[in-house]
């Protein structure tokens, strides 16, 4: 065969037409056989080199380097291009409704109030108070006695408070978690910072306000030089974690045989006072019968009821939707958002 | 307790001015919870005025008796008017609203034309002018009780401020116009004139002639006096302005004799009674009632008397449930012209005892369990006998007295523990100025001992800790700085609570929803689910809400079958329910409960016995699913929950856990005999899942293959930190095995044959096929074999060798065939 600089510059345009022609990646194949691969006439002059005069390869070669680099470069250019359309429209036919619901495992949660006990449970851990739990079934010692509530408190009586038979052995279910602060200033030297989240009963008829079966949140600490300035601290940075940072608390005298002085704290929310729990500082009676000396220590408690605390938060009116169990109601809650 | 305002006014000036807001933060402020306030007879406009009635004409020929009534108005001429009730007759007064006056509920009075006369006024009813809901009739006022044309506005007392507050039991002294003028006082700075120190007690010399006070029981009673009056006029009434304060209170009025009593009650705190002096035999006793069976008081039931009991009884028989309830035997009527008056200080644990036996609690009880002040007896029974004298015409005969009073003993305080404790500056000369607005006397021995006398109505104030919350509610709790106590670094949860939430929130990603379920259970419950051995020893409350649910759980499962059934009734279809909960079994013998002091912190033994008859309550954590595991959709078909899913919920929480299960058959109750799993943990049954009973899924009412599962949470070993095991990156052979076993073979143990014949190179073992239907209680078996070793690729011919030795394995220890 004859080389000649017009017939590889001829050679290549004719490859180029064709590779351009091509109309998808099958047709660009036959192409790249013709006019690119080991058959094609770059291909094949490119093999006659061998055959050439010495003095005239170099200057063939570098013509036939030129020219194959042309119509490589447009083929890989159009090779992508009939990629990038052939994976267009096999995506296209794969289209589907996204807006059909979402194949996913049922939905379940957790109940309100223990996602509550939780926040409450980790932000008094982060100020450094341990999480104390006792028995529900308790000690009538533990639960009154010890609280400065002695046998003829009218708290004691039996439209209160669940006795358990036989009477004897002197067990209640506790009317409140304070038996774990008892427990704990028993076991446990000062300094104390805890919190008792826990299941709590009282002899209250079901209604949209009163349930036997409640929860309660009570917070105890005791400490050298620990004075009601730190409740209120304390009070106050656990009602704007609850409801919102713009929330106030306020203290009113009260009474409560284990703390002296004792006042009710509510808290000033959507444009009201609401009540919400008691508080004051622990009655030196009551650390007495720990066994504290109130010499060296004082402090402080609190305590108050999570249901209501979950009402007011997320605007539940009616008791029984926390109580019965209704999974509609609960699964509103998920597992924690806030 | 209810008090109108008016009354307040008489011992401390209150500012008319004072707005209803501010008010309520006085006693707000001082520790006072208010119900309610109430203007009374802010929309009535008078003229308003006593008349008497003239003439009375009864027009003829009407559905209804309609009267047209001449009055005497004070004015110049009768005034004529139409009336329809019928209960007055001529010469009796009555209140007229004349016309100009609005009546509440916006109603002018006008002359007007009805029944073809001219009407020009109208009587009132008591409710129409919005005094109480009476309308038996119109008012009819005692004879000579005001006089014809006087303002009725004034008279009745329709304008006031009723304020109805609640009273902390320590505050005893404050159910009484004495009392919470003392504190209104106190909250507005305001001057105050106690009423008790204008009683001059010292006229009424004590002496034989009167019924005597003996008291049997000194426990039960510090002082009493009996006053003993005669000549009491038995037509004399209560003056109106009497009636309406008892009425404004909130108690009804009664008759004189009666009335009086409880007015002085309201007035200064301390309750009276009043016996007919012809009907008590001999002296008063104070005492229990011992062998005494019955006493009928005054509100008509005959009570049987516990021989624990307070009376107070004749030389015969017992006359009143004392502190609590007169007796009908020694009522007064309307013929006693003689009486004895009766106050006393009762041991506040003695009547509460009489009313919470009896369950009745009266205005006399109340106070008494809150605490009497014990200079009242004296000075109250003198302004009873006072009362009597002006109104009833009565004389005092003699008074008698038993006993004496007793009173706080003297505090010493450091004045500067109230700064202290409160965590913010207070001068000792407001400290003083607070203590002596509340009552105490104060001697001053230094500026660190201050010796205290609360008053006599204080016994509250016994501790320092009293003073400073006396001072703490005058000066106020906002004067209180603000601060934030910083705890103890390294608080975290214990690893129970991090398990238990860890173990919560999973199953709740896995689709479970958390309920509380009620832990009060019936007798037909337990019964239902098959209960026996522990699960059958509940505790039974002695006081249950309701007789139907009187026992404590010993079981997760009866409670949240009642939230499946509730959810369902509700519609629901496809239900996974978990609950983590206390359990409590009457498991132990329980020991008679010890009286322990509270003075010092009990004895290690003491307290060991307290905490030893505490009963062990177990965690439970179960599930209960019915219905839909996987929603039937748009994608295709779902699919049932069955026993599978139960046993696969309940090992994953103990494998969440660390620990590892085996896993047998069981026949617990209350599952399907051949649907019961019982996990085991270091040979200790821990869990049970399945399908429940047939029996027990019909008897509920459940759906078809409900299937439950429940863990004992509070079993399950902790473990120390994890070792690692290395992983392996050699390349991984694979060999499938098929057998044949007989159908009451179990899984477990073709799988502990198939692991002990693979050799220690058995990397996994994965059931991948099951088939049932061969016939002869056969099944089929399919597993892959993992195999790697650690430094090697393995060869075929090894990897055959394992999976041949596996096999051999399962032939030999469950009598499998190896299907070719």
């Amino acid at each position: 065969m004859s080389l000649t600089t017009s017939s590889l510059v001829a050679a290549a345009d004719l490859a180029i037409t064709a590779i351009k022609n091509a109309k998808n990646l099958e047709e660009l194949k036959a192409v790249r056989i013709e006019h690119v691969g080991d058959r094609s006439e770059l291909a094949k002059a490119n093999q006659a080199l061998a055959t050439m005069p010495k003095e005239d390869r170099a200057e063939f070669g570098k013509i036939i380097g030129v020219e194959r680099a042309r119509v490589n470069t447009v083929y890989d250019a159009r090779e992508i291009e009939l990629e990038v359309e052939r994976d267009r429209r096999i995506l296209e036919e794969e289209r589907v409704d996204v807006t059909l619901p979402g194949r996913r495992t049922p939905v379940g949660g957790l109940h309100p109030l223990t996602i509550l006990t939780n926040e409450i449970s980790d932000l008094f851990l982060g100020m450094g108070y341990q999480v104390e739990e006792g028995p529900e079934l308790e000690s009538e010692w533990l639960n009154f006695d010890a609280l400065n509530m002695p046998i003829d408190h009218p708290a004691r009586t039996m439209q209160d408070t669940f006795f358990v038979e036989p009477l004897t052995a002197r067990l209640v279910l506790r009317t409140h978690t304070s038996p774990v602060q008892v427990r704990t200033m028993l076991r446990q030297a000062p300094p104390i910072y805890i919190i008792c989240p826990g299941r709590t009963y009282r002899a209250d008829e079901l209604d949209a306000t009163h349930t036997p079966v409640f929860g309660q949140v009570e917070g105890l600490v005791v400490d050298r030089g620990i004075t009601m300035a730190d409740l209120k601290g304390t009070l106050d940075h656990f009602a704007q974690a609850m409801f919102g940072p713009e929330v106030k608390t306020r203290l009113r005298p009260s009474f409560f045989p284990f703390t002296e002085p004792s006042a009710e704290v509510d808290f000033f929310f959507q444009g009201r006072w609401i009540e919400w729990g008691g508080c004051g500082m622990v009655n030196p009676k009551v650390l007495k019968a720990a066994g504290i000396d109130t010499e060296e220590f004082s402090g402080f408690a609190f305590g108050m009821g999570l249901e209501r605390t979950l009402m007011v938060r997320h605007g539940i009116t009616d008791m029984h939707d926390i109580v019965e169990g209704d999974l509609r109601f609960t699964r509103q809650f998920g597992t924690g958002r806030v | 307790m209810k008090i109108p305002l008016s009354w307040l006014r008489e011992f401390t000036p209150v500012p008319f001015d004072i707005s209803i807001t501010e008010l309520e933060s006085a006693f707000v402020n001082v520790g006072f919870e208010v119900e309610t306030i109430d203007v009374t007879g802010a929309d009535l406009v008078g003229p308003l005025v006593v008349a008497q009635v003239k003439s009375i004409e009864q027009l003829e020929g009407l559905k209804k008796p309609i009267r047209y009534v001449a009055l005497d108005c004070g004015e110049d001429q009768l005034r004529y008017v139409i009336c329809g009730a019928t209960n007055f007759a001529v010469d009796d007064l009555v209140v007229a609203a004349l016309p100009g006056a609005i009546l509440p509920g916006d109603f002018t009075i006008s002359a007007r034309e009805t029944y073809g006369k001219t009407s020009n006024g109208m009587i009132c009813s008591l409710k129409e002018l919005r005094i109480s809901e009476d309308h038996a009739g119109i008012i009819v006022l005692a004879p000579a009780s005001a006089s014809v044309g006087e303002d009725a506005i004034s008279l009745l007392q329709i304008k006031d401020v009723i304020i109805d507050l609640s009273i902390l039991a320590d505050r005893g002294y404050a159910l009484s116009a004495r009392g919470l003028a003392r504190e209104l006082a106190a909250a507005l700075g305001l001057p105050y004139n106690d009423p008790a120190k204008s009683v001059d007690a010292s006229k009424y010399a004590i002496g034989t002639a009167g019924v005597q006070a003996i008291i049997e029981d000194p426990t039960a009673v510090s002082v009493i006096y009996l006053r003993t009056v005669t000549g009491f006029d038995t037509a004399a009434q209560t003056p109106i302005w009497m009636r309406r304060r008892i009425e404004k209170c909130g108690m009804r009025s009664i008759s004189l004799a009666v009335d009086v009593t409880n007015y002085v009650m309201l007035e200064l705190g301390q309750p009276l009674h009043a016996f007919d002096r012809d009907k008590i035999d001999g002296a008063l006793h104070i005492r229990r009632a011992g062998s005494d069976e019955n006493l009928e008081t005054l509100d008509g039931q005959t009570r049987k008397l516990n021989p624990d009991d307070l009376l107070v009884a004749d030389d015969k028989s017992p006359l009143a449930l004392a502190g609590t309830m007169g007796g009908a035997n020694s009522e007064i009527s309307e013929r006693t012209n003689s009486l004895v008056i009766e106050a006393a200080r009762f041991d506040p644990l003695s009547i509460a005892k009489n009313s919470r036996r009896h369950k009745l609690s009266s205005e006399a009880s109340r106070r008494f369990e809150r605490v009497v002040d014990p200079s009242l007896a004296e000075l109250s029974s003198a302004r009873v006998v006072d009362l009597l004298v002006e109104f009833g015409g009565a004389a005092h005969l003699a008074s008698a007295k038993a006993g004496e009073p007793r009173f706080a003993p003297i505090i010493e305080i450091d004045p500067n523990y109230i700064s202290v404790l409160l965590g913010t500056e207070i001068s000792l000369d407001l400290v003083e100025s607070k203590l002596t607005i509340v009552g105490c006397d104060i001697e001053k021995i230094s500026n660190t001992v201050w010796r205290v006398d609360p008053p006599s109505w204080r016994h509250d104030l016994s501790t320092p800790a009293d003073f400073v919350e006396e001072v703490a509610r005058l000066v106020g709790f906002d004067a209180i700085p603000s601060r934030l106590p910083i705890g103890k670094q390294g608080a975290k949860l214990s690893p129970t609570q991090q398990r238990r939430r860890a173990a919560s929130i999973s199953l709740a990603n896995q689709g479970y929803t958390e309920v509380m379920s009620s832990p009060f259970v019936s007798a037909e419950q337990m019964a239902t689910l098959g209960f026996v051995g522990d699960r059958a020893k509940a505790f039974r409350l002695a006081n249950p809400m309701s007789e139907d649910f009187p026992l404590l759980r010993t079981h997760l499962l009866p409670g949240m079958l009642t939230t499946l059934q509730r959810n369902l009734a509700r519609g629901a279809k496809d239900v996974s329910i978990f609950e983590v909960g206390s359990v409590f079994r009457n498991t132990t013998e329980l020991a008679i409960a010890e009286d322990i002091s509270t003075a010092t912190k009990p004895t290690d033994s003491q307290l060991a016995a307290i905490y030893a008859n505490v009963p062990y309550q177990p965690t439970q954590i179960a599930g209960v699913v019915a219905g839909s595991a996987e929603l039937a959709g748009w994608w295709g078909n779902g699919r049932k929950f069955d026993w599978s899913d139960a046993i696969g919920a309940a090992l994953r929480i103990i494998e969440e856990t660390g620990n590892t299960a085996t896993i047998q058959s069981s026949d617990f109750a209350p599952w399907h005999t051949g649907r019961c799993a019982e996990l085991l943990v270091a040979g200790k049954a821990v869990a049970h899942a399945g399908e429940l009973h047939p029996r027990v899924i019909s008897a509920l009412n459940l759906p078809q293959r409900t299937c439950a599962f429940v863990v004992l949470l509070s079993e399950l070993p902790f473990h120390a930190v994890t070792r690692a095991t290395p992983v392996f990156t050699m390349p991984a052979a694979l060999q499938d095995i098929s057998l044949i076993v007989s159908a009451d073979i179990t899984t477990e143990a073709v799988i502990a044959a198939l692991k002990a014949g693979a050799g220690e190179l058995l990397e996994a073992i994965t059931l991948f096929d099951r088939y049932d239907q061969l016939g002869d209680g056969k099944v089929s078996l399919a597993f892959n074999l993992t195999f790697r070793a650690p430094d090697r690729t393995l060869t075929a011919a090894e990897v055959s060798a394992f999976r041949e030795s596996a096999g051999a394995a399962a032939v030999t220890a469950v009598g499998a065939t190896i299907r070719s």
